[in-house]
């Protein structure tokens, strides 16, 4: 029989790793232990910025089952956990700059001895002025934590003569907008274990994004060589950019301790300490200017875009970036200025978060485009159809789109799914004279897939494949699985280049030693770039099953098709598995290396233009909301996203990051902020920093737009970041059509939203 | 205390100080690491187990109070090569990403199911509105309750 299969790639098979997740024998950092092993705590400053006097450790040390204490001075290595720049110290040194920076470390027999010990550890401090709003560090009498002006980076982009253009436009409208912090308030805290080896280097695995840069950490703090060092990621309970770069200090942390005692050591954090002393979405301060002329053409924009860095630079530099090269969305316009500046203060230091410095600056551009059309009377789709990006077009930054565009798509079917232009007007009528008034919004977005410009040096990544003599497969990568179904998606990509069923295929766990520097699992990267590297790493496997396939069926290679199992031409088939065991005694080699490098982009910075990604991928979301004018409750009850993906690998899986990154904005939009005090944040737990529950969740339709990609694997573009980006737009859109009062400030809470009334 | 209690159907007794955490004699003394700590304080769900067939946060709950008491943890919940039919509907509508908040997820769905066979969807949220998810938005958590009532209605 001849097989005529559907594809592996497009079908949405089964995670691979949901069945040891639904029966709890998946293991995730904190559920590893060894013979001998000790446990970890952490002495964090309660100071936002003081000199430490001295660090009394005796106590500690005389308490029964403590093992060590380390401060700053027993770092073996450089005391740096470098990320972009080199400024955050492993262990405070002589100053502290934010409350919950790490001093000291315990290793105790018990979680429960070392946490009592960290207590007892006794810092002396005095006080330093502090500094806690980004654009009072901007001022020249400020004091200084960074540099000599306290900021960490500025970016621009100098396009036409926006001067000139707001002076002549028919329309100009300004707003200054705010952005609160945002908790990644992944399920698992942070967690790691470090085990010393034989011939005196590390192990360490835990739960992280990026390997490597744990890596590159532990080779600086511990001062070994990078051959010495190896990690390797377990089940991680969920990131969003929160196990970006903040796990490289949880492991030094453990390894110091480890290194110290010769013991292994597992240190697993407080949901307490994990909110006040890790990386966050960067609160920002935005002034947004926007000029059009009758027709509702995008003349000008002129942006100044604020970021609060916290203490240590950590990713601000390329955060900032992504939000600077976004910061107009996915429209044409030719006059076009932005400052953006990423700014040191005494508050915990801020990260990668899903979208990466782009949700702030896009709720801005998006909430623009609303008061443009309201100032020209047209509707928010009339406005945002007549600027679309589309094919051939050039960015704001100078980058002419020359593939998978698919913005006027998705914003058309977002557009009818959602009955958009009915609701629009007829909202305002029906809910008149109720106390629970319903508003529709929108927002486009476009996400530049991969590092792009900011990070080109990073952007490769290394695979391994191997068949073995029952046909079934192993591939290895160094980018990681999060949840958000990477290692199903690439072992779809396995399955379809070599012709077997995707349960044949299995990856093994994400091991620096493994593969080559992969750089990080970020910026929506995973299914493009260690697709393609898998993809390399095939063809030679492949090669060799064809050969097989044509000399048993007795045709010319190029006749045979795999697939399903079988290889075949239009009369015979036969199993792989025969053909694997037939080669691997032959002496065949049917293992492979892949590598694959992104191609080409740039930027210039002086002007900030350049090819600033390789591809785009684009979306339109809809929301719904009814807001209780008497309360200022906003109900979020109807999400349509549609997203561009290039090609969806596994449709379900895609439809997973829809739904979650929708909820993620959705909680953003209405609800998750943390006020900060002097420095300290004034939420430390799930009961205070509130998240959406299973009964906040709107309906949610997800539509599937797909315009491959060439340098994607079978054409898909890297989105998982993309689903949150355009919700707080959409929400707060649909909150200003529902009461007729745009508010400037997220998250739209009730105290905020009865302000805006007045009441 | 000399601790007596059935976990996922044996008799289990140990020697552990009264005001040990319940999560803490699953986890480390019992080495059934699928029930998670997400944070220590009753806020997620991550923890739930049934304890006399009602969900409960793990966390939040000391030996002394479950003297005599039956749990029942993720991984008690179906035979060791099979499924529940719960755990086989979070596989097949996908409401599983990092997998952190799942064993608590499943926990309180079986107990839903086990008192209401026929929930509709607010009773699912209701049920569900102790155990947090940060990865899917719930929907596909949803769907696969609705889906595993179906099968259990139907005997499978």
């Amino acid at each position: 029989m001849i097989s005529q299969s559907p594809s592996v790639v497009g079908s949405s098979i089964p995670r691979a790793d949901a069945i040891g997740k639904v029966t709890g024998r998946t293991k995730y950092g904190a559920d590893y232990s060894m013979p001998g092993m000790l446990w970890a705590a952490v002495v964090r400053s309660d100071r936002p910025h003081a000199e430490i006097s001295a660090i009394e450790t005796d106590d500690a040390l005389g308490i029964d089952g403590v093992e060590a204490v380390i401060t700053a001075g027993d770092i073996p290595g450089n005391n740096v956990v470098p990320v972009v720049f080199r400024d955050q110290p492993c262990l405070a040194e002589n100053v502290v700059r934010y409350v919950g920076e790490p001093i000291a470390l315990v290793a105790a027999a018990t979680q429960e001895i070392a946490r009592e010990a960290a207590g007892r550890v006794r810092v002396s401090y005095r006080d330093l002025p502090a500094v806690f709003d980004p654009r009072d560090a901007m001022t020249p009498d400020s004091p200084k934590i960074f540099g000599d002006d306290n900021v960490v980076k500025h970016w621009r982009i100098r396009r036409g003569d926006p001067t000139q253009a707001f002076k002549t436009a028919d329309i100009v409208v300004e707003d200054t907008y705010r952005t609160p912090y945002q908790e990644h308030a992944y399920i698992e805290p942070q967690a790691m274990l470090a085990i010393p080896t034989s011939g005196g280097g590390i192990e360490v695995l835990g739960a992280m994004q990026c390997p490597f840069y744990v890596q590159w950490a532990l080779v600086e703090v511990l001062g070994l060589p990078y051959s010495k060092v190896r990690v390797i990621q377990t089940a991680t309970g969920g990131a969003f950019g929160g196990k970006e770069d903040v796990p490289s200090l949880v492991a030094c942390q453990a390894a110091l301790l480890a290194m110290k005692t010769g013991r292994p050591v597992k240190l697993v954090y407080t949901r307490r300490e994990d909110i006040r002393s890790m990386s966050k979405r960067h609160p920002a301060w935005i002034r947004y200017k926007s000029a059009a002329d009758k027709t509702g053409k995008l003349l000008a924009v002129e942006v100044e875009y604020i970021l609060n860095a916290g203490a240590y630079a950590t990713l601000s530099p390329v955060v900032l970036w992504r939000g600077t090269v976004h910061a107009v969305g996915p429209y044409r316009c030719e006059n076009v200025q932005v400052d953006a500046y990423a700014v040191a203060t005494n508050t915990v230091p801020c990260g990668a978060f899903r979208g990466f410095g782009s949700p702030q600056i896009l709720f801005a551009a998006e909430s623009q485009m609303d008061r443009l059309a309201e100032a020209l009377g047209m509707n928010p789709v009339e406005i945002r159809s007549r600027n679309l990006l589309k094919m051939g077009d050039t960015t704001p930054f100078g980058q002419i789109l020359k593939e998978s565009v698919g913005s006027e798509e998705a914003l058309d079917l977002a557009v009818k799914q959602s009955e958009f232009a009915s609701k629009y007007r007829s909202f305002p009528a029906e809910s008149k004279n109720n106390r629970i008034k319903c508003g529709i919004g929108m927002a486009c977005t476009f996400y530049g897939v991969g590092l792009g410009a900011g990070g080109a040096h990073l952007a490769r990544t290394g695979a391994f494949v191997q068949m073995l003599a029952d046909g079934s497969v192993q591939f290895a990568v160094g980018t990681t699985e999060i949840g958000q179904g990477m290692e199903t998606v690439l072992g779809q990509i396995v399955a379809e280049e070599l012709g077997v069923t995707a349960d044949r295929v299995s990856m093994l766990p994400v091991d620096t030693s493994r593969v080559p520097d992969s750089g990080p699992t970020v910026a929506s990267r995973a299914t493009t770039m260690s697709g393609q590297a898998l993809r390399n790493a095939c063809n030679p496997i492949r090669k060799i099953l064809l050969e097989e396939a044509a000399l048993t069926l007795g045709c010319s290679g190029s006749d045979v098709s795999l697939a399903r199992g079988y290889a075949a031409d239009d009369r015979k088939e036969i199993e792989i598995s025969q053909l694997a065991a037939r080669a691997i005694k032959q002496r065949k080699h049917l293992a492979s290396q892949g590598f694959h490098v992104a191609p080409p982009t740039s930027w210039e910075e002086e002007n900030g233009q350049g090819d600033a990604y390789v591809v785009y991928s684009w979306a339109t979301h809809v929301a719904e909301v009814e807001v209780n004018t008497a309360t200022g409750e906003v109900r979020v009850l109807k999400i349509v996203a549609a997203h561009d993906v290039g090609r969806a690998v596994n449709p379900q899986a895609v439809e997973g990051q829809i739904e979650g990154g929708a909820v993620q904005g959705m909680g953003y939009a209405v609800m998750e902020h943390i006020p900060m005090e002097n420095g300290v944040l004034q939420a430390e737990d799930l009961s205070t920093y509130i998240v959406p529950t299973s009964k906040d969740v709107p309906d949610i339709t997800s539509i599937i737009v797909e315009h491959p990609f060439s340098d994607g694997p079978y054409g898909a573009k890297g989105f998982g970041e993309h689903p949150l980006m355009g919700i707080a737009p959409a929400v707060a859109n649909a909150v200003a059509h529902a009461i007729g009062i745009h508010i400037s400030e997220i998250p739209l809470i009730p105290e905020r939203v009865l302000a805006a009334m007045g009441k | 205390m000399t601790l007596s209690i059935i976990a996922n159907g044996r008799r289990r007794t140990l020697e552990t100080p009264p005001d040990r955490r319940l999560i803490d004699i699953i986890r480390e003394d019992l080495h059934l690491t699928g029930t998670k700590e997400g944070c220590g304080s009753g806020e997620c769900g991550a923890c739930t187990v049934l304890l006399n067939g009602k969900p409960a946060n793990s966390c939040l709950i000391w030996a002394c109070q479950v003297q005599h008491g039956e749990i029942v943890t993720i991984e008690g919940i179906a035979p060791p090569e099979g499924l529940h039919p719960v755990q086989e509907a979070f596989v097949q509508e996908g409401a599983v990403q990092c997998g952190f908040c799942t064993p608590g997820m499943i926990l309180s769905s079986v107990a839903l199911l086990a008192t209401n066979p026929n929930p509709d969807r607010e009773e699912i949220k209701h049920a569900l509105s102790g155990n947090l998810c940060r990865c899917t938005g719930y929907s596909k958590i949803f769907r696969a309750v609705e889906r595993a009532a179906e099968s259990l209605r139907n005997g499978k």
